[in-house]
């Protein structure tokens, strides 16, 4: 009980507080002569949003590119060395390796996964095409670490002769093989591609969601056009409705190249990093917490910094583009 | 919920869009479903939900039967041998504060930046002052950057500042993590709303701020519900920062706790598929209830381009 009211307590004070600086803020500003509260006014409005962002984004992001030329507590100049040590460091390789492994694989199969069950739903009775859709999409609801415990019950693996309490090995023992840990099977990545499966599990309903929005938008006149023109199905697909979601499917891309750039939580409960699946995130993870070294953790943060910056800069244009275009 | 690009700025026609926006005139697609794409549905529907009916099922297996045998073998057995004593153990054993600690956790962490982000979305959108654009171009860049940028000095700044622990060390991190993403949607919408409406306001003598309050926030409910069910299922379903600021221990939250389940080599697996399945119940109920939210934000906007 005490713990609930400490809950409440907790919500109360935070959202409170946030509203109590507006309203005083706002009594400050209008007791200020007329000219000069227009020109405060936006600062009082957009102040706090700014505080906020600078302080838990801008300053801590400086920080870090700073901390990445120091040494594991930050007290002295170790110059490049973080940079150096991790990239030749054979365990950093194999990071770096499956984490583009990850960026290559995961937005790739999201997407067409999500575009055929646009486009295959499209054709159900609407019931139908609820019913599945919510089914793909529900996976998006579940956290990380719970899609990982529901996925220990696929890939489990027993000793041979034990009963299999693993779907992947019940099945493969059921055909008359041995059982496999799959997931410290690192010959070909597979333990790693297993990890992706659960990923894109968790992706394709977002892509789904999206993609069959535009799908729906394209307008039938150019499919009639197509099919009086003798184009049989396949061709309406590849040379009139897609190029006309192309823009979807790019954002739909790179918002899942970001997603999977930084992904953390799968891998982290999963293997936590080990058996060569290890990710840029879990290492980060691990440099920081496990082994107390912020100098080589803000110097991966960098390195991810700088994989970052073309999407944001292509973020950017694409903003301006649509303001310039309204 | 990972970060969005072009995060959908959720536009001012709160009925045009259905929850799954169907066409008007569809008969062109519809019922034009043949036994190959029916039957490629079902497969998939097939595959994406069993994962998840194996881990339901076994949180209401006992633990001799969950360890001994898989889950699909109870179709064979009766009912009876069904239990909720996974979930009363699993909530004795910290699984109860752990659910309250997500709430206390995700609620603020969701409604501060809302509040915020919806004053600043109102200066970008109705007032005139120096350094708008750059500001806003600068927000739509901080979209994409990974929140790790931030732990590694946090991490030392809450740990001078005694913070490390503290709810109010999640909140505050999450506040600003989630600002850029709802300044861009809330903005995104308020920009189609009519200006006549918050002309007349001024000239009636409104405030900016009881404008703000009585006209904008009453509007704006479509895009704020948006926001704040994505905030709410990502704080909700974070690990990472909950990890970092508040850790194992009293505080916990259900990802922390089922994290350090998870790992937990098979003992306690019966804990493990209960604890998931409560830190699903909330998203779950949200997702389903919210869903036309939920997707509005989503689909809108980005499907423009």
């Amino acid at each position: 009980m005490i713990k609930v009211i400490n809950a409440l307590l907790a919500i109360v004070a935070g959202v409170g507080g946030a509203v109590v600086l507006y309203w005083l803020l706002n009594l400050v500003v209008e007791r200020l002569p007329g000219r000069w509260e227009d020109r405060v006014k936006p600062f009082v409005f957009i102040g706090p949003a700014v505080l906020a962002i600078g302080v838990f984004l801008i300053y801590p992001a400086v920080r870090t590119i700073v901390f990445s030329f120091a040494n594991r507590t930050s007290t002295a100049w170790v110059g490049t060395r973080n940079y150096t040590d991790l990239l030749g460091e054979r365990d950093f390789q194999i990071t770096l390796v499956n984490t583009l492994l990850w960026i290559a694989i995961v937005p790739a199969f999201v997407v067409v996964l999500g575009l055929g069950v646009a486009v295959l739903a499209d054709r159900l009775s609407p019931r139908g095409e609820k019913l599945s859709k919510t089914i793909i999409f529900m996976p998006m609801a579940i956290s990380g670490v719970a899609s990982a415990a529901i996925w220990r019950f696929i890939y489990e693996a027993r000793p041979e002769g034990e009963p299999q309490i693993g779907l992947q090995n019940a099945i493969v023992t059921a055909l008359g093989f041995d059982p496999v840990a799959w997931l410290q099977l690192d010959t070909f990545k597979v333990n790693s591609f297993l990890l992706m499966i659960i990923l894109i599990w968790a992706q394709a309903g977002f892509a789904m969601v999206l993609l069959s929005a535009a799908v729906k938008g394209v307008p039938d006149e150019t499919l009639e056009a197509a099919r009086i023109d003798g184009a049989n199905e396949r061709q309406v697909f590849f040379r009139v409705v897609v190029p006309q979601i192309w823009g979807t499917i790019v954002t739909v891309f790179i918002t899942v190249v970001i997603g999977v750039m930084k992904i953390f939580d799968v891998v982290y409960v999963m293997t936590g990093g080990n058996f060569n699946t290890n990710v840029v995130a879990v290492r980060f993870f691990q440099e920081l917490i496990t082994n107390g070294n912020a100098g080589r953790a803000a110097a991966i943060v960098v390195m991810l910094m700088i994989a970052v910056l073309p999407i944001m800069v292509y973020q950017v244009r694409q903003f301006r583009a649509e303001e310039a275009a309204r | 919920m990972t970060s969005t690009v072009t995060p959908a700025p959720v536009e001012a026609q709160p009925r045009a869009r259905r929850v799954f926006p169907r066409r008007a005139q569809g008969a062109t697609r519809r019922g034009r479903a043949g036994w190959f794409v029916k039957g490629a549905l079902i497969l998939v529907c097939f595959l994406w939900i069993v994962p998840t009916i194996g881990l339901a099922v076994t949180s209401f297996r006992t633990p001799e039967a969950a360890l001994n045998s898989g889950w699909w073998t109870v179709i064979t057995k009766p009912i009876s041998d069904w239990t909720t004593a996974n979930y009363s153990q699993v909530l004795r054993e910290g699984g109860a504060s752990a659910f309250l600690n997500s709430f206390a956790v995700s609620l603020p962490a969701t409604i501060i930046p809302i509040l915020i982000a919806a004053f600043a979305a109102y200066a970008f959108t109705f007032m005139e002052f120096p350094g708008r654009n750059v500001l806003f171009v600068t927000i739509v860049g901080l979209l994409v950057v990974p929140l790790q940028v931030a732990l590694v000095p946090l991490l030392q700044i809450y740990g001078q500042l005694n913070l490390t622990g503290t709810f109010a060390a999640v909140w505050l991190a999450h506040a600003g993590f989630g600002m850029p993403l709802a300044i861009y949607i809330l903005r995104g919408y308020m920009s189609t709303l009519p200006r006549g409406v918050i002309e007349s306001a001024k000239i009636d003598g409104a405030s900016h701020f009881q404008t703000f309050w009585r006209l904008i926030v009453p509007m704006s409910v479509p895009a704020l519900a948006s926001f704040a069910i994505f905030q709410f299922l990502w704080t909700w379903n974070d690990l990472l920062v909950a990890l970092l600021f508040l850790g194992p221990g009293e505080n916990q939250v259900l990802t922390v706790m089922v994290a350090g389940l998870v790992g937990a080599q098979q003992q306690g697996w019966q804990l493990l598929t209960a604890g998931a399945f409560i830190s699903m119940v909330v998203p779950l109920l949200v997702f389903i209830s919210l869903q036309r939210y939920f997707i509005r934000g989503l689909t809108a906007g980005s499907v423009k381009g």
